[in-house]
């Protein structure tokens, strides 16, 4: 069944359905304002909390419970006023605050008072040679086939990179019954010392205790090989083996599967095609969305919460979704604001929430080897461009990645930049000894997820459009 | 400390960097001021049509001059600008629209001019096989096709460079004034004087006119642009519809760039626009009742660029009627792409020689303001 948007205009939409979705659609709808939530997946819960209604994983503690928090929030905004529509893909939002969305092969075009933007995290790209073999895939890919299907890998696996969300996967894998034959672990020896100012912070947070038995629980089972360098996927058209290099010897392992993670940054498209202000965050090494402290960003009338905020983790998310929403309560319905949890106290538990934050930034910092390739390495796979062309490209005066596109199309092809927008800025960045802010990111546009061109020829027609055709 | 130069370019679009390159070549330094980068707006994001057919009577003999450099433009610029040359066609798609054709191409056969040519429905089907069974005909200029904006822009730029153009990009060029017979501009730290100023600042050279004293009848606009998947390849030519509001053009990749003239909202302080998809919707159902084989492409970019366009549609090309020393070179309306290369040889001539054997006396900013000097 295909579910249309019931009116034209919304008080509050809520892009997004993951946890600061979830918590902003809830927290506007039970202050009474018309409120519209859409998410493009076929149910709730976002990456952290996908299929969380509908699962078949049923024993609890497979994936953990911080997983099944999630229920909570859902039946939330659930049991409000909030219309939620899933497989709903916007794909265009701009300054005007009009959002263009696909459902069911069908566009609409509804209008916003607010928008709140819960578009989550993407995992930084991991540009290392052989990355785009057949057989190569993403952490966050297995783990999705696990949340939704239950599927987990069954032949030789070795899961490579860094990040708390690799061990929660791995855990995850091992509980279901999957294998893993090795995890290489690509920790900068420097980032223990780098991150140690900052281990109070995390020593008191809720992750330590959780993190440090995870790791416990998978180091009993697999064989962990930290300090990796040199990392590389070799096969003849699919994977073979994996090799790298660690405490000085090189070794190469067959691997049918290689799962790549070196951790999650913000999913900006949607953000920057709207105009909205970004910087370089040079901690996280991704841009972040220029916000005040209530999430709003930029262009008057867009929040951002969530990890599209910059990467803060799913208790921080859940908080900020409500900030945001109660910021938008507050300049739209301010008497109901009153009733909504006082903002001091939102505050407190976004900093409680976020405790520990900067230690895990610090410590799982990619390397410039993971972040930056060289020579016939694949940048671009959409065009296919590697790290050599882009520099014989900035040889010619290629400047910034939108005047790259000129030259050889990056960026250019259908996931528009989600794939090598980093490792571009990031490696004109070096070439030309500039910082990536001085560099830029590509400018993107609608629609952001492509549309077929008989649903946008299928767009109702209003009036005028009409008569202009008759006119001729 | 000012630096003093040959002459002052403002505009890093096609037409400032076409300029540049051809005053190099004609022994005049100049120097090049971009307040973003050289092909930021409209020159470098543009439908890349190189397009002789269906211009306005009085612009077609610099269309003519500058089809002749983009035969050559490799030997021009080392690069070949992926301009590739399989004729643009005007569809008629019916008998009224067909009767427009006709009597167009004989008032051009009788003011001398022959590159457009009316085609019957049979060499129309043949041009362009994928376009709907019921178009009875219509018009070829088949010399025309189509090159990649950026690439060219920048091509333009690098070799104006390379023959000894200095170039600023990032800074706009401020305080424009002129003093004791020589132009003096402000470009951040730095200033330039020069006898000679060209103003090619595309949207933002109808304030510089008006702020020497030369308001012309200009409008801000941003034409929208869309492309799709790859779809196998179906066409050749570039496709442009006699009634209908539509551009059509497959790249060599098997991307389709679907344009027309469709507005965005542009807001020039933030070099942004603001698109309009119901009008973009428009086009798509354009395409889909035209080219069957398109339906189930995807679309998966739209963007607009910033352009000045004038109430009479025609460019504001030739020295001032006011000041001595200053060319405008601006206003090209939707359809400056094609004319960069010749319009930028021809200048060079004005500042050069004071004259051209190019016709483009109906150009001139005196239309608006009777000369002065």
């Amino acid at each position: 069944m295909t579910m249309a948007p019931k009116r034209e205009a919304y008080d509050v939409v809520v892009i997004g359905a993951g946890p600061a979705g979830l918590a902003a659609a809830a927290t506007s709808a039970e202050a009474g304002l018309s409120t519209l939530l859409l998410d493009e997946n076929i149910g709730p819960g976002g990456q952290v909390y996908r299929a969380i209604a509908s699962t078949p994983v049923s024993e609890r503690n497979q994936l953990g419970a911080d997983y099944w928090a999630g229920v909570d929030l859902v039946q939330a905004v659930r049991a409000s006023s909030a219309e939620i529509i899933q497989r709903a893909t916007v794909w265009s939002l701009d300054r005007n605050l009009d959002i263009a969305v696909s459902i069911g092969g069908a566009s609409a075009f509804v209008k916003a008072r607010r928008v709140i933007l819960a578009t989550g995290a993407l995992e930084r790209p991991f540009p290392i040679p052989g990355w785009t073999l057949p057989g190569v895939m993403t952490a966050g890919a297995a783990q999705t086939m696990l949340k939704s299907s239950a599927l987990v890998p069954d032949g030789r696996t070795v899961i490579a990179g860094q990040g708390p969300l690799l061990w929660l996967l791995a855990a995850q894998i091992l509980r279901l019954g999957g294998r893993i034959d090795r995890i290489l672990d690509t920790t900068g020896r420097g980032n223990y010392f780098a991150a140690l100012p900052h281990a109070f912070a995390f020593l008191t947070s809720p992750y330590f205790a959780k993190g440090l038995s995870m790791m416990r629980e998978v180091r009993a089972k697999v064989q962990v090989v930290s300090g990796v360098t040199e990392l590389a996927a070799t096969g003849d058209g699919q994977l073979a083996s994996v090799s790298y290099v660690a405490g000085g010897t090189r070794e190469t392992i067959p691997a049918d599967l290689l799962l790549l993670h070196q951790g999650v940054v913000p999913n900006v498209n949607l953000a920057m095609a709207a105009g909205i202000e970004h910087r370089w965050d040079e901690l996280q090494l991704c841009w972040s969305p220029t916000l005040d402290a209530s999430g709003n960003s930029s262009v008057a009338g867009i929040a951002i919460a969530g990890d599209g905020a910059g990467i803060g983790g799913a208790n921080a998310a859940v908080v900020r979704g409500r900030i945001a929403a109660r910021a938008a309560v507050e300049a739209l319905a301010p008497a109901a604001a009153e009733k909504l949890v006082p903002m001091a106290t939102l505050r407190a538990d976004l900093a409680r929430a976020e405790r520990g934050r900067v230690f895990l930034d610090t410590l799982f910092r990619p390397a410039p080897q993971f972040r930056i390739p060289t020579g016939d390495t694949i940048v671009c796979r959409c065009e296919e461009v590697t790290a050599k062309d882009i520099l014989d490209a900035v040889a010619i005066g290629a400047t910034g990645p939108n005047q790259l596109k000129a030259y050889r199309r990056t960026g250019m092809g259908p996931c528009q930049g989600r794939l090598c927008g980093l490792t571009v800025t990031e490696l004109m960045a070096q070439a030309r000894a500039r910082s990536p802010q001085e560099i830029g990111y590509y400018r993107l546009r609608a629609p952001v997820k492509p549309i077929t061109l008989a649903e946008l020829a299928a767009v109702p027609q209003s009036e005028a459009d009409v008569k202009a055709v008759v006119r001729g | 400390m000012t630096r003093y130069v040959d002459a002052i370019v403002v505009g890093g679009g096609i037409h400032g960097c076409s300029t540049a390159l051809h005053l190099c070549l004609a022994g005049i330094k100049p120097v090049l001021i971009e307040k973003d980068y050289a092909g930021r707006h409209a020159s470098g994001v543009n439908a890349g049509g190189v397009r002789q057919l269906a211009r306005h009577i009085p612009e077609i003999p610099l269309s003519i001059r500058s089809m002749g450099i983009w035969e050559k433009i490799a030997d021009l610029l080392d690069d070949d600008c992926s301009f590739e040359s399989h004729g643009q066609v005007l569809v008629a798609e019916n008998e009224d629209e067909l009767a427009v054709c006709r009597a167009r191409v004989a008032e051009l056969n009788a003011l001398g001019f022959a590159h457009e040519e009316l085609i019957d429905a049979t060499e129309l089907r043949r041009l362009v096989p994928a376009v709907a069974e019921t178009c009875p005909g219509g018009v070829v200029s088949r010399r025309d096709g189509a090159a990649n904006p950026a690439q060219t822009t920048t091509a333009f730029r690098r070799k104006a460079e390379q023959l000894g153009a200095i170039v600023r990009e990032g800074v706009a060029a401020t305080n424009i004034r002129q003093s004791a017979g020589l132009w003096h501009v402000d470009v951040g730290a730095e200033s330039f004087a020069a006898p000679v100023l060209v103003n090619a600042a595309g949207a933002w050279a109808g304030k510089i006119a008006a702020d020497l004293g030369e308001p012309v009848p200009v409008e801000t606009v941003a034409p929208m642009l869309m492309i799709t998947s790859r779809v196998p390849h179906f066409i050749d030519p570039v496709v442009i519809l006699r009634g209908r509001k539509l551009s059509f053009k497959q790249f060599s990749n098997g991307t389709v760039l679907i344009g027309g003239g469709h507005l965005a909202t542009p807001d020039q302080d933030r070099n942004e626009t603001v698109l309009d998809w119901k009008s973009l919707a428009t086009s798509a159902r354009t395409v889909f009742e035209l080219f069957p084989v398109m339906r189930s492409a995807t679309i998966v970019r739209a963007w607009a660029g910033i352009e000045a366009k004038m109430k009479d549609d025609l460019p504001v090309f030739g020295p001032s009627s006011r000041h001595k020393g200053l060319y405008h070179q601006f206003g090209f309306s939707l359809h400056g792409f094609q004319l960069g290369p010749g319009a930028g040889a021809v200048m060079a001539e004005l500042i050069a020689s004071g004259g051209t054997q190019t016709r483009i006396g109906d150009l001139g900013i005196d239309r608006f303001h009777p000369s002065k000097l």
